[in-house]
């Protein structure tokens, strides 16, 4: 007879012979708990109603889109073959326009990116030049009674005009189209700058003047400690205000001195009959519209106090 | 000296929309140097316009006033303020608000370092040094009013003037806070003028009550010396009867004498 050595090979054999029976189990052992399944805990229920409370935020803006595209692909498809281009179609010609959006083939034929890099530059430029002049001048005014009289009525009478107005003045001033396009955007968003500074100034709470008339502190600590930071809320609705009619009157600026930029761009399209293109550049004002307005939003909720 | 801040003959008349409005004659009043002035009134008087004379926030139409001989001539930080509404700058933690004070009285003289060190001895004079980090907004109005009483002690003032400091407090910081004046008033031996609407505020913490008659053209009716010894506790107060006397004459003048009709 031979011993049997257990080892992993015979193992199973001897597992399986008919006289190798399995202990009886004398009690099946407690049922573990079973665990709670995650949605019903704490934790699973919050996510849950944080999900369902996402869901009903971006519900009505999600029907709101849908409608609209549905509305324009029946406008698009009542229109028969001259007709506006429907979603589809404009959806694939912005796939291939931001394919490469950064192509260069000479100074009338840039990419998508380039128009709006170019469009971009010059409200930030005008802009620029606006708050340079208007924050200053806004301050004084909002400071000095005496020149918030004198420059009433050049403002009550410039602020209406239309910003087009000025385009011819800036040609004939300048000769050339770049920096007439800066002039229509410095002269047309100065006001809200102007006007907002100068509101803000003249609502600085008078307790904090008194502190300090008592400190007799410098009109220079007075600028930086007390009117600066206490105007910054409204002189950043002023720049909201100021970049969103730069950006409206960007796009019209550009259609009529041409060369680059969106504007320009919608107007060339308009003369190659390339419909889709304009109903895309008209979303692209939109967005970038949106997100400059966004962007800034957020950037004066940094600056309010309380 | 007998004579520290003088009011002689002021008279402030405004101009308003319905006319001349004289809001105070003939006040006269002397204060000495470390004197403690409670001014009570009814409402309306013209405390506040009284104490602004002092503050130089206001012109006087007609009198003098003087302050060490000198003749107040706007405001100026020998006469710290202390508002009824604190007046933090809310984008300076309570540092920066006390800071921005210091540094305009000392900063011709001393260090940064030194500006610093008084900042922070003034914030911790009111028990204010774990909160000196802090913004205006993220502390309690007691908290608020005593970042305004560093702010004004740390200047080291000549006149240290409040208006109704504690006026928009829950009466339980408002006793809190008036020990704590006590106790600074007695530390740093300042002169102070301070407005009050409070009798026992006004019994507690002065050593002359000057109560003012209604106005139009309201002047002073009639001033009370505080003969009650120092250091005073409002628990023992409670039951001295000279406190009680002093009181009821204050009482007396404000709704006897000068029973403010409903408008
Ligand atoms: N700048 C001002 N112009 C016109 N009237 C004022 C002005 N300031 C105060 N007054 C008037 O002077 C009177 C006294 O005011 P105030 O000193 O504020 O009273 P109190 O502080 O005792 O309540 C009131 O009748 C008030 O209407
Ligand atoms: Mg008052």
């Amino acid at each position: 007879m031979s011993a049997v050595t257990i080892d992993d090979n015979n193992l199973d054999k001897i597992m399986n012979q008919p006289e190798t029976v399995a202990a009886p189990t004398i009690e099946a052992p407690p049922a573990k708990p079973r665990r709670t399944p995650f949605l019903q805990t704490e934790r699973g229920k919050a996510l849950t109603e944080a999900l369902a409370k996402a869901l009903r935020a971006a519900l009505p803006p999600l029907i709101g889109i849908a409608l609209f595209i549905l509305l324009w692909q029946i406008v698009a498809a009542s229109g028969g073959e001259n007709g506006l281009p429907g979603p589809a179609k404009t959806w694939q010609s912005a796939q291939a326009l931001f394919a490469d959006p950064f192509y260069d083939n000479g100074p009338n034929d840039k990419g998508i990116g380039w128009n709006i890099l170019h469009s971009l530059y010059r409200v930030g430029a005008g802009f620029g030049l606006a708050a340079l002049v208007g924050i200053p001048l806004g301050f004084m005014i909002g400071r000095f009674r005496f020149l918030a009289g004198m420059s009433a009525p050049i403002i009550s009478l410039l602020r209406p005009v239309s910003p087009l107005a000025w385009l011819p003045i800036g040609l004939y001033v300048f000769k050339e189209t770049e920096p007439a396009s800066l002039w229509v955007i410095f002269i047309s968003s100065i006001w809200p700058i102007i006007l907002n500074t100068a509101a803000g100034v003249a609502r600085v709470p008078q307790d904090y003047l008194n502190v300090a008339r008592v400190l007799n502190l410098s009109e220079w600590k007075i600028f930086t400690r007390i009117l600066f930071p206490s105007v910054l809320p409204h002189l950043m609705t002023g720049i909201r205000l100021s970049i969103g009619v730069a950006w409206l009157v960007i796009v019209a600026a550009e259609m009529l001195t041409g060369g680059t930029g969106l504007g320009f761009w919608v107007w060339d399209e308009w003369n190659n009959l390339n419909v889709e293109h304009i109903i895309i550049a008209i979303f692209i004002v939109g967005f970038t519209g949106l997100l400059l307005e966004q962007g800034l939003v957020l950037l004066a909720r940094r600056f309010s106090y309380e | 000296m007998d004579k520290y801040l003088q009011i002689e003959n002021a008279e402030m008349v405004f101009d308003t929309k319905k006319g001349r409005f004289v809001a105070l004659t003939d006040v006269n009043l002397s204060v000495k140097q470390g004197e403690f002035i409670a001014l009570i009134g009814h409402s309306g008087c013209g405390k506040s316009t009284l104490l602004n004379l002092v503050a130089g926030l206001l012109d006087a139409s007609s009198g003098v006033l003087l302050l060490g001989d000198k003749e107040i001539k706007g405001p100026g930080p020998e006469r710290a303020v202390v508002f009824q509404n604190h007046s933090l700058l809310p984008w300076l933690t309570c540092f920066g608000n006390v800071y921005l004070a210091v540094e305009r009285v000392f900063g011709g003289r001393e260090t940064k370092k030194q500006l610093r060190q008084r900042t922070q001895a003034a914030l911790e004079l009111v028990g204010l040094a774990h909160a000196m980090h802090k913004h205006p907004h993220e502390i309690s109005g007691g908290m608020k009013q005593r970042v305004g009483i560093a702010r004004a002690l740390a200047m080291e003032p000549k006149v240290l003037l409040m208006d109704e400091p504690f006026g928009a407090l829950d009466a339980l910081t408002r006793a809190g806070l008036q020990d704590e004046l006590m106790r600074i008033v007695h530390e740093t031996r300042a002169t102070v003028l301070m407005v009050t609407h409070d009798v026992d505020e006004a019994v507690l913490l002065s050593d002359r009550i000057v109560m003012m008659t209604n106005g139009p053209a309201a002047t002073i009716g009639e001033v009370l010396p505080v003969t009650l010894p120092r250091p005073r506790d409002r628990l023992a107060l409670a039951d001295n009867t000279h406190y009680h006397n002093l009181r009821s004459r204050v009482l007396e003048f404000l709704y006897q004498r000068q029973l403010k009709h409903a408008a």
